[in-house]
């Protein structure tokens, strides 16, 4: 497994906060001790009577797993004037992610084995874990498949061709099977690209009045149905939508997991807190694809996220630079950065306006993420876990400063926003890798 | 990064009632037969990222009745060829010494985009579907020469709605005094979402229910080329859709018909329509001129 680190060989005793660990089922005051890079105790508090090398006062605050983020684009190689491997990372800490699972779609497309471990050196100066996801078809063309083996072999934890769907029948059905073959989920961006030539945001009121050519909700559902299909098809199949935005696509997800397909879903932050109208006069920071949807799509998102229709929170983190946002809408480029509001805004949303309970949410970014992906020994405190861990104090008000994001980029929605819940410490493999107030 | 200055004209849809208002009454007062020179030694950029010949002739004659001086600048044959932003195009002719910004463009929002980073007024005269506010004014301006005021009318605008940043903000415009408005056409052109527009406005494919009792009725120029593809034939287009002296019987005997143009005789409209009595078509583009001398007037804080 990588790690971002050469792993220390030293120890940390969490003491005084409150454990919430859903694959444990723990939802109580506990003291954690990390030794070795790994979990080594979890105890009630005071119990935990050995000396270490640190200690990290946590009363009055949340301990939960490290965060995993499915869905990020580090944009390394090749696109390192909008981030890096280093910065996003930086940026992934500041948000509570002690892993980040990046996405292919860059330059060269991430579609070698030598990619995946370029990925993956400690050169590139990451401070949390790096998952790399490779891509399905050769230079995301769509045309033929890669080396699933190869790549898998290299440590890709998922294959897609994020940022364009794999179109094909035939094409989506052959990544399937060969997925299946191998435990190596296939990641879908779930876009008829048919029907959204020239379209910038979602197809509906606020699509008509500023005259701007929209993406209909079917042209994402329509290929999570089809998707969903092959899934009960092919047994042992995996498949993942990415960043799914529509209620009619949630209805497929649903009936595939009724199905006992292994069928699963990320939901972002942007797309459980805004709609198109906050496109407001042509604000490209609103701009990403999947487009913001309607009211009524937010609502069935709320719906799915609280009733585990949703297997995680993915950032879908994109950052651009400003050439590229400050530009007429229809030429912006699609995307918005995330990492660092993505706990907030679950917490603000999420748990403070539609009463999800924090335990489920803690779920949403760790044993929800690490199960899609099967990131063994993640995404949990149990004793033996590798040792990352999240900690946060979710009464925290704040407002966010994008002009402070860590992010090389500052193309986010949220500038100005406040919040309530504010990540304290992210820890990789035992070390502090980030520290707030 | 700041708010459109003082005296922008980005789109009706955001403008205040008053501002509508001022705006024709100040129209009424100019008279381009006899030029004031409001706007002596202040200088307008035409920018154009797209062909027109009334809209630019109209703000051309405009400024230069009010004493001012006019650049065109074209899309062909300027830097913008050579990929220059629409935010460094903006801040050259800022430097150049521009007063004011009278921009066309083929892309949705480009006026806001360029207000948005400079301190001088900009007119949008057509940002691709989305607003063409001052196409709206001169048929708000044509209508009121021939309507004692907008009290209780009625108005179908017939043809490609969908992608008429002319019907958008006509719209928005006679919705805004409370006019009832029929939209009309097939689907793939009138989408049902188009309703949602402004109050008052509905939807229909019967232009015989658009058309009975009305008092305005705008066409819209149908394009070849867009009904490519679409579910409908041009033939269908013509049989269903077409303005034709025994159609515009329905509508009210002392209505009016009008069209922003260019019109395609024949097609959205016969040639006996176009020239009959009740058309005011030619009478829109001369109160382009007067309309537009309105809005630059406003635009440099010349407005009385």
């Amino acid at each position: 497994m990588p790690t971002a680190k050469s792993q220390k060989t030293g120890s940390l005793v969490i003491k005084g906060g409150f454990v919430i660990d859903p694959a444990a089922k723990i939802n109580a005051p506990m003291d954690i001790l990390l030794r070795d890079g790994r979990v080594a105790e979890v105890a009630p508090p005071n119990k935990i009577r050995v000396s270490t090398d640190e200690k990290f006062d946590a009363r009055g605050l949340i301990v939960a797993p490290g965060f995993i983020d499915l869905h990020v684009h580090l944009r390394e190689p090749g696109q390192n004037y909008k981030e890096t491997i280093a910065s996003g990372t930086i940026a992934a800490a500041t948000g509570g992610f002690a892993s980040v699972c990046c996405m292919p779609n860059t330059a060269p497309v991430v579609d070698a084995a030598e990619w995946v471990s370029w990925l993956r050196q400690p050169e590139r100066g990451a401070i949390v874990n790096v998952f790399p996801i490779a891509a399905a078809t050769k230079g995301s063309k769509g045309e033929s498949l890669t080396d699933f083996i190869g790549l898998q072999r290299a440590g890709a934890v998922a294959v897609t061709d994020d940022g364009k769907p794999i179109l094909e029948d035939d094409m989506m059905r052959g990544a399937l099977r060969l997925g299946a073959e191998l435990n190596l989920p296939v990641v879908q961006h779930a876009e008829d690209t048919r029907v959204t030539e020239n379209c910038s945001m979602h197809a509906g009121p606020t699509s008509f009045r500023l005259g701007l050519r929209g993406m209909t909700a079917a042209a994402e559902a329509s290929i999570v149905d089809r998707d969903v299909n092959l899934a009960q098809q092919i047994r042992e199949s995996r498949m993942h939508v990415a960043h799914l935005s529509t209620s009619d696509a949630l209805k497929a997800v649903r009936r595939g997991k009724r199905a006992k397909a292994r069928v699963t879903c990320e939901v972002t932050p942007h797309h459980f807190t805004l709609t198109d109208e906050n496109v407001g006069e042509f604000n490209t920071n609103f701009k990403m694809n999947p487009p913001l949807r309607s009211a009524a799509d937010l609502e069935a998102i709320i719906v799915a996220l609280a009733d585990g229709t949703v297997d995680a929170i993915a950032t879908d983190h994109a950052p651009h630079a400003t050439h590229e946002k400050d530009v007429e809408f229809e030429k912006a480029s699609f995307g918005i950065t995330g990492l660092e509001t993505a706990l907030a805004l679950a917490i603000t949303q999420l748990q403070l306006k539609h009463k999800i309970p924090l335990m489920r949410i803690v779920e949403l970014f760790t044993s929800g993420p690490a199960r899609v992906f099967d990131l063994n020994s993640r995404g949990t405190l149990a004793r033996g876990s590798f040792a990352d861990v999240t900690i946060f104090d979710p009464k925290k008000r704040w407002t966010f400063d994008a002009a402070k994001s860590r992010s090389l980029s500052r193309n986010t929605p949220f500038d100005g926003w406040q919040f309530t819940g504010r990540v304290v410490a992210t820890i990789v493999g035992g070390t502090i890798v980030y520290r707030g107030d | 990064m700041n708010n459109p200055a003082h005296g922008s004209l980005l789109g009706i849809e955001h403008l205040e009632t008053k501002e509508i208002d001022g705006l024709l009454k100040l129209a009424r007062r100019m008279n381009p037969q006899k030029p004031r020179p409001l706007l002596r030694g202040k200088r307008i950029v035409l920018l154009f990222y797209e062909p027109s010949t009334r809209t630019r002739s109209s703000f051309e004659v405009a400024a230069k009745s009010l004493g001012a001086m006019t650049v065109l600048v074209h899309s062909s044959g300027s830097s913008i060829e050579k990929g220059e932003s629409i935010i460094d195009t903006g801040y050259t002719l800022r430097a150049v010494g521009a007063d004011c910004i009278v921009m066309r463009h083929p892309s949705a929002g480009a006026p806001h985009l360029l207000a948005k980073h400079l301190d001088i007024p900009i007119i949008n005269a057509g940002d691709g579907m989305h607003e063409h506010p001052s196409q709206a004014l001169l048929d708000a301006l044509t209508i009121l020469k021939h309507k004692k005021s907008f009290k209780g009318l009625q108005a179908a605008i017939i043809g490609d709605i969908f992608h008429s940043r002319v019907a958008r903000s006509a719209c928005h415009l006679l919705s805004r005094f409370g006019v009832k408005i029929a939209l009309c056409g097939p689907s793939d052109l009138v989408p049902d979402v188009a309703a949602t527009l402004a109050p008052g406005v509905r939807v229909t494919r019967h232009i015989e229910d658009a058309l009975r009792g009305t008092d305005v009725v705008m066409l819209l120029r149908v394009q070849k080329e867009r009904l490519a593809g679409l579910r409908i034939q041009l033939s269908d287009y013509i049989a269903r859709y077409q303005m034709t002296p025994a159609r515009l019987k329905l509508a009210k005997r002392d209505s009016i018909v009008m069209h922003p143009g260019p019109i395609v005789r024949g097609l959205e409209l016969t040639a006996e329509v176009a020239d009959g009595p009740q058309s005011v078509i030619v009478d829109e583009v001369r109160n382009g001129v007067p309309t537009r001398m309105a809005i630059l007037a406003r635009a440099l804080g010349k407005a009385r």
